[in-house]
């Protein structure tokens, strides 16, 4: 048996401490350790995306992150895009457009769609598509999901302004 | 994976004795998007994993009248959003912008990048074309190599076990030079190259001659490599079709490409020429001064 170590990070706004071996990776931490299951595995090597969560301020995939790594962090995940029953921008638009199918791939893709809309309130449907470029769809829906994508940033501007 | 020990020091000294300490057991741990999936398969299984992004020498992202210094652990995302480094070493930032997608880009480094070593890794032309030197350090001090001389062979390179890979430096470059890096891969993004090519070309006064030019190639050696006799037959000619289409066929007449399952030897060969005349003409526009209209896998 591996020792344990405590790691404190921020989770979503909260203070939270958890206990993991230096060979676990955040994902593993997220999912084992803090029963935090919105965050899916899919490929686990970085390729699929579907683990997707924000480590301070950037999207990273959290299989390719060791839990220790995270002493400090503040980390965003699936579980923190709604406030309270209310669904952000993106999730309402996924949801009207029906931008998914089995729905694994989706909370990574959400994750990273959040980063897109910080980042450029507007982007261009090569700039979505581009951004998405390391969340795989299996179902290959990916033209309602870009659609959904674009939909959030007009409703998320339209409320800015 | 494999059960190993975590250290995070925050002191360069801290990183090397603790390296020096584990004889090669220990691994420097940056990014961690080739390491992490390395262990998990198995490949390396190192007793101690030394977290190197709490040091500050390898953090440093500084553009000066004296060039350009990128610590080895500075992730893609800060080097692409750098406006300096887009308009003076744009090469780095046609890489750091392709290599993965925003995911790894968060994460993956230039230095984890040439310490992995891999033939097709896609900063790696781009470094040598812009003259990038290697900062090592180890017990016995710092010493310095450049670029094209870092890697020996798929996965190995010039690192004695406890040394540590601290920075990349680049000169500044002169005026009316311009470079560019861009790859062949099937799908438009996240995928390893088929063939990578990097130029950086400086122009005479009168814009009409090559006064300089590097090309570096990746995929289509065992190592990255700088292509020094395709400078030779570019430096000091007309800048015009027939110079840069000598250029791709010196370029294919010096590459060593294997068949696999990305390409054969013949076709990697064919791509190499294609791609040195594109990214010849492309960094032509940016020595000019003019905006490369250029988006990747388009």
């Amino acid at each position: 048996m591996s020792k344990k170590h405590v790691v404190s990070a921020t989770i979503n706004g909260d203070e939270v401490e958890f206990l993991c071996e230096a060979r676990d990776t955040l994902l593993d931490a997220l999912r084992n350790s803090l029963g935090m299951t919105g965050t899916k595995e899919g490929c686990s090597n970085g390729n699929c995306g579907a683990c997707t969560v924000i480590m301070n301020g950037q999207p990273v995939v959290s299989c390719l992150v060791l839990a220790m790594e995270a002493e400090g962090a503040n980390l965003e995940t699936i579980e923190g895009v709604a406030c309270g029953s209310e669904l952000n921008e993106i999730q309402s638009a996924f949801l009207e457009g029906a931008a998914l199918q089995c729905g694994i791939c989706t909370p990574g893709i959400i994750m990273q769609a959040k980063s897109l809309l910080a980042a450029n309130p507007d982007p261009s449907e090569q700039e979505i598509r581009f951004c998405l470029s390391g969340n795989l769809c299996r179902c290959t829906g990916y033209d309602k999901i870009v659609r959904a994508v674009q939909a959030a940033a007009a409703k998320k501007r339209s409320v800015a302004s | 994976m494999h059960a190993f020990e975590y250290q995070a020091p925050t002191k360069l000294a801290d990183a090397l004795a603790l390296l020096a300490q584990h004889h090669g057991a220990a691994k420097p741990l940056a990014g961690g998007t080739d390491l992490i999936d390395q262990m998990r398969t198995g490949r390396y299984s190192p007793s101690l994993i030394v977290d190197i992004k709490k040091l500050d020498e390898l953090n440093v992202l500084a553009v000066a009248d004296s060039g350009l210094r990128i610590g080895a652990a500075v992730p893609c995302h800060r080097i692409k959003s750098n406006v300096q480094i887009q308009q003076d070493y744009a090469a780095l930032y046609d890489s750091s912008q392709i290599i993965g997608g925003w995911q790894i880009q968060s994460r993956a480094s230039l230095g984890g990048n040439l310490c992995n070593s891999g033939p097709a890794g896609d900063s790696i032309p781009s470094m040598m074309v812009l003259g990038g030197a290697c900062v090592i350090a180890g017990s016995n001090g710092q010493r310095e190599i450049p670029v094209e001389q870092f890697c020996t062979g798929p996965g190995k390179n010039v690192l004695q076990p406890g040394e540590l890979l601290v920075e990349i430096r680049f000169p500044r470059p002169v005026a009316r030079t311009g470079s560019h890096y861009r790859r062949m891969i099937p799908r438009n993004e996240m995928d390893i190259a088929v063939v990578g090519v990097a130029a950086c070309v400086t122009l005479n006064e009168s814009g009409d001659q090559f006064a300089d030019a590097k090309i570096g190639l990746a995929a289509v050696a065992p190592t990255p490599l700088l292509a020094t006799k395709v400078s030779e037959a570019i430096v000091g000619q007309p800048v015009n079709d027939t110079t840069m289409q000598n250029a791709a066929e010196v370029a294919k007449s010096i590459v060593k490409p294997i068949t696999d399952m990305r390409g054969t030897a013949e076709y990697r060969s064919h791509v190499t020429g294609v791609l040195v005349k594109r990214v010849l003409q492309a960094a032509v526009v940016r020595a000019k001064g003019e905006i490369l209209d250029y988006v990747p896998g388009h």
